[in-house]
This record gives structure tokens, C-alpha cells and sequence, in this order.
């Protein structure tokens, strides 16, 4: 079938971009990777009358900056997954762009497309809650800073506001005694996770946990963080009876829904079973990280 | 730039430079077939999930049916018979009929397509690695067994080998 016609702006500069979705309002459109917002298109689910396409714009950065890795909105899923820089600064990163659909999606796809469509199975979305990243945006009151936790509203909805564009993503970079992990369940490879989860565990000099970021996709109308599990594993030292409790916590504090991909039982048991997985991979390679 | 509905575009396919004027709705893939017939792009579920319509976009796989036509503008296109200027069958296609990996064929152009591009960039590529590299591009015939077998005969010689 294929997309309704719509008026097309290549922009040029994130005023441009600024600017066009005001005149816009309502009925324009972002163009990003394309990956999520042209299939909608396709299926005429979405039908906006203005796409302002912002593949031009200089946003595909990635830099260190001290101790925060900066990343443009137009960072693609396939260079986070096999940059050197973003594999070794942040890999929680890398080993959750691996897992988004397939290669084609993965080399269109942004990170900031992923971020702002949020979708609450989404990999990306889940991840930034780990890494508590801060999400920059540019609209026409000027730049705002937001916390990742403060940006997921709502099934597909942020707290971006109209004619507001998220230009960059700040993340801390992996720290000496940081281990990391995602783990999912998906029908098939490459399809949407029914649950996922993103682990991040810092472990101090005398093997307690300092930080640990446990968060959730496909359980809710957001990616959530799960801060009870957090709680159970903090300040103490890290052992497999820990860990167990930690994740019949996250368990039991999420309220997920059922619908046709599973029930709310079954979404609450791959919680416990995955959030298990990746606290325990995250912990292992935090102690191996230990001198 | 002014918004606009229709717009002139140009773009390499498959070695030759090429100039049309399109409506920025039209999708690649619908430019690539019913525009300039080139149907060895073919087309399946119009979503990004099977992989048909995978043509290489400055020499990386993607979904032709999720590229919108103004996106195209500057770039260089490869379809399943731009791997074959000179008309003889490129060496990966002929591990595809070698091994047995083609039945009815419409998976075919997307998965060599794939494969191609996967392998350039990954030359000591594992049978592993193939798996998720392809793991998007379904085909409802051979069964994967012998789609690896192929790829990965062409890794082993005739990649290897250069
Ligand atoms: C077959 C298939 C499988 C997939 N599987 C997965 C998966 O397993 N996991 C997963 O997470 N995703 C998956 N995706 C979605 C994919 O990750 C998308 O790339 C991503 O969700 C959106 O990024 P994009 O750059 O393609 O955005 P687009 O599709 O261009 O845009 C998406 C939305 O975000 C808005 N937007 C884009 N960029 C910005 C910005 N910088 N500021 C403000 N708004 C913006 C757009 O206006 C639009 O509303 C899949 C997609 C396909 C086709
Ligand atoms: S037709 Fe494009 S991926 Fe199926
Ligand atoms: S050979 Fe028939 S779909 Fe693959």
C-alpha cells in the first residue's frame, strides 16, 4: 500500500527543524531512521501531512567527554553495537543495539528514534534507564536536560514536548569494577522482546555492591526500573540467595498486563527468570573486573 | 530547503547514475520495481520483517519497502544483479545453487544480498555470526540448513582464498 503522500523538508540545522515542526504542528513528523515510523506508515496507522527529515543534521556524534560518553541522536543501532569506543566505554550499550530486530533495522535505526518512540519492550529505552542516561532536547523555548526516568511517560508517549527534537544522550562511562547485562525473551530472534532486562552492577574495594541499576521492558506502558529488587542488593555483598530475592522482588512490584503475546503471569515469571540472569552475568563480570 | 510534495532525485543503481522525479511518499522499493522494473527487488510484508525487499544502500543491507524515495538522493544502490555486472553469476550465487540453497527463489536476492554485505564487512565471519546476520531475511523452503552451508562455503572458499 505504502504511505500517504505528505509534503518532505529536508532540514538542515535543528532551528530548521525547529521551526518546521511549528509550522507543522499536529500533523508533522520527525524522520529519523525510519524504522519504526514508515512501517506505521505503511500501514497507514500514522499519517502525518509534514515529514521533516533530520538525517542531515550533525547529531551522529560520539565522543568522551571525562567521565560521560556523549551520543547523537542519529547514532545508529548497528555503531553502538560494533564501535570499539562505545563496546568499551559502555557496553550494556552495544549488547543491547545487538539484539534490536534484525540487520537492516540495525543499520538504519537511531538511538534517538529508539528513545523518543518508546516503545516499552524496546531494548534501548530500557537501557538508558540502567545507565540513568540524561536526554537532551532542543525546542522553542530552547534546551532542556531530562533524566531518563522523568522522559518515559506512557505507551509510546515522552515528555517531549511538540516541535521538541532529542538531539543527544549522555551516559557515565563504565566504571573499573562495572559488570553489565541484558537478557530477553523473544518469540522469535529479532522480534520485539516479550520481557527484557538490563542489569548494571558496581561493586567496592571489599566486594559490596555500591550501585546496581536493575531495569524492565515489556512489563508496563513504560520501561521500568526495578527499585526494590535495587534496594535488596545494595551495600551488601553480592551471593546467589541475593540475587534470587532481588528478582522475586522485581517480580512481584511490577503490574504487567496481559495481552496476545502472554499473560500477566507468564510476563511476571520471565521477569523473575531474566532479571535473575542478568543480575548474576552483570555480577560475575563485575568480579571479574575486580583486581 | 522548501517542503515539497514531488522532487527530482539522483542516484547510482547498480554502476549506472540514474535521475527520476518522485513523490516523496514512494518507498524505494515501489521506485525500484515499478518505476525503473528492476524486480529481482521483491516484495513481501512491506514492515522490515522478511527481509525480500533487502536491497544495499551504500553497500549496507536494508529494507527497500522502510527507505522513503527523497532518502535515496546521493546514495548508491545495489540490487541482486548489480553483484553481476559482467552477467556472469557471482561466485556467492553460485554456492547458493551448489548447495542447494534455492527452492522457489523469492527469498533468494535478499539472502545473497545479505549475506554479501555481511561478509565484506565481516570476512572471518563464524557460522554463529551468519545465524544472526540472517537471522532477518525468512524463507519458507530450504529450511536455513542449507542457506548457512552456502554462505558459508563462500566464506571458507572463496573469500579466504583471495
Ligand atoms: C522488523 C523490525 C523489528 C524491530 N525490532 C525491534 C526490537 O527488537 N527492539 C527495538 O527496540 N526496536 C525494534 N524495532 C524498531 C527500531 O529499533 C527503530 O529503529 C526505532 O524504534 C526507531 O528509530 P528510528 O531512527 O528508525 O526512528 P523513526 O522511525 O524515524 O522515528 C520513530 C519516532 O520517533 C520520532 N523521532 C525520531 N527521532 C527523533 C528525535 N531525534 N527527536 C524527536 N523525535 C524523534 C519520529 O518522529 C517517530 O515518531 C524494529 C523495527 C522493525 C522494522
Ligand atoms: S517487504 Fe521489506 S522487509 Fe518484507
Ligand atoms: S527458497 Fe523459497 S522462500 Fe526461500
Amino acid at each position: 500500500m505504502g504511505p500517504r503522500p505528505f509534503r518532505y523538508e529536508r532540514a538542515t540545522s535543528v532551528a530548521d527543524v525547529i521551526d518546521c515542526l511549528r509550522r507543522g504542528g499536529a500533523n508533522a513528523r520527525v524522520l529519523a531512521g525510519g524504522q519504526s515510523l514508515v512501517p506505521l506508515m505503511n500501514l497507514r496507522l500514522v499519517e502525518p501531512e509534514l515529514l521533516v527529515d533530520i538525517n542531515d543534521l550533525p547529531l551522529a556524534h560520539l565522543r568522551r567527554e571525562n567521565d560521560a560518553m556523549v551520543l547523537g541522536a542519529l547514532v545508529r543501532h548497528q555503531t553502538l553495537e560494533e564501535s570499539e569506543e562505545v563496546r568499551a566505554l559502555c557496553p550494556l550499550l552495544s549488547e543491547a543495539a545487538g539484539l534490536v530486530g534484525n540487520v537492516r533495522v540495525r543499520a538504519l535505526g537511531t538511538l534517538g528514534g529508539s528513545l523518543a518512540h518508546a516503545d516499552p519492550a524496546a531494548e534501548l529505552p530500557m537501557v538508558s534507564l540502567a545507565l540513568d542516561a540524561q536526554l537532551v532536547t532542543e525546542g522553542p523555548t530552547g534546551s532542556r536536560t531530562l533524566r531518563s526516568e522523568e522522559f518515559f511517560r506512557g505507551y509510546l508517549t515522552t515528555a517531549l514536548e511538540p516541535a521538541e527534537l532529542l538531539t543527544e544522550v549522555r551516559v557515565a562511562v563504565r566504571q573499573p569494577r562495572e559488570g553489565w547485562a541484558v537478557e530477553e525473551f523473544a518469540l522469535r530472534q529479532g522480534d520485539f522482546a516479550v520481557v527484557a532486562a538490563a542489569a548494571r552492577v558496581q561493586l567496592n574495594d571489599e566486594g559490596r555492591v555500591d550501585v546496581v541499576r536493575l531495569a524492565l521492558a515489556g512489563v508496563g506502558p513504560t520501561p521500568v526500573r526495578a527499585q526494590g529488587a535495587e534496594d535488596q542488593l545494595v551495600g551488601a555483598p553480592a551471593n546467589p540467595r541475593r540475587v534470587e530475592a532481588a528478582s522475586r522482588r522485581a517480580a512481584a512490584d511490577i503490574q504487567p498486563e496481559s495481552d496476545v503475546h502472554a499473560s500477566a503471569a507468564y510476563r511476571r515469571h520471565l521477569t523473575y527468570v531474566l532479571a535473575r540472569r542478568a543480575l548474576t552475568r552483570a555480577l560475575a563480570r563485575a568480579e571479574e573486573a575486580t583486581p | 530547503m522548501k517542503e515539497r510534495t514531488r522532487l527530482s532525485i539522483s542516484f547510482e543503481l547498480n554502476g549506472s547514475p540514474r535521475r527520476i522525479e518522485v513523490e516523496a511518499h514512494r518507498t524505494l522499493l515501489s521506485v525500484l520495481r515499478d518505476d525503473l522494473g528492476t524486480v529481482d527487488v521483491k516484495e513481501g510484508c512491506d514492515e522490515g520483517v522478511c527481509g525480500t525487499c533487502t536491497v544495499l544502500l551504500d553497500g549496507r543491507a536494508v529494507s527497500s519497502c522502510l527507505v522513503l524515495a527523497p532518502r535515496v538522493h546521493g546514495a548508491r544502490i545495489t540490487t541482486l544483479l548489480g553483484l553481476s555486472p559482467d552477467g556472469r553469476p557471482h561466485p556467492l550465487k553460485e554456492m547458493f545453487v551448489r548447495h542447494g540453497a534455492v527452492q522457489c527463489g523469492f527469498c533468494t536476492p535478499g539472502m545473497v544480498l545479505t549475506a554479501y554485505a555481511f561478509v565484506r564487512s565481516h570476512p572471518q565471519t563464524t557460522r554463529q555470526e551468519l545465524r544472526k546476520a540472517l537471522a532477518g531475511n525468512l524463507c519458507r523452503c530450504t529450511g536455513y540448513a542449507k542457506l548457512l552451508d552456502a554462505v558459508e562455503a563462500y566464506v571458507r572458499e572463496v573469500c579466504s582464498v583471495r
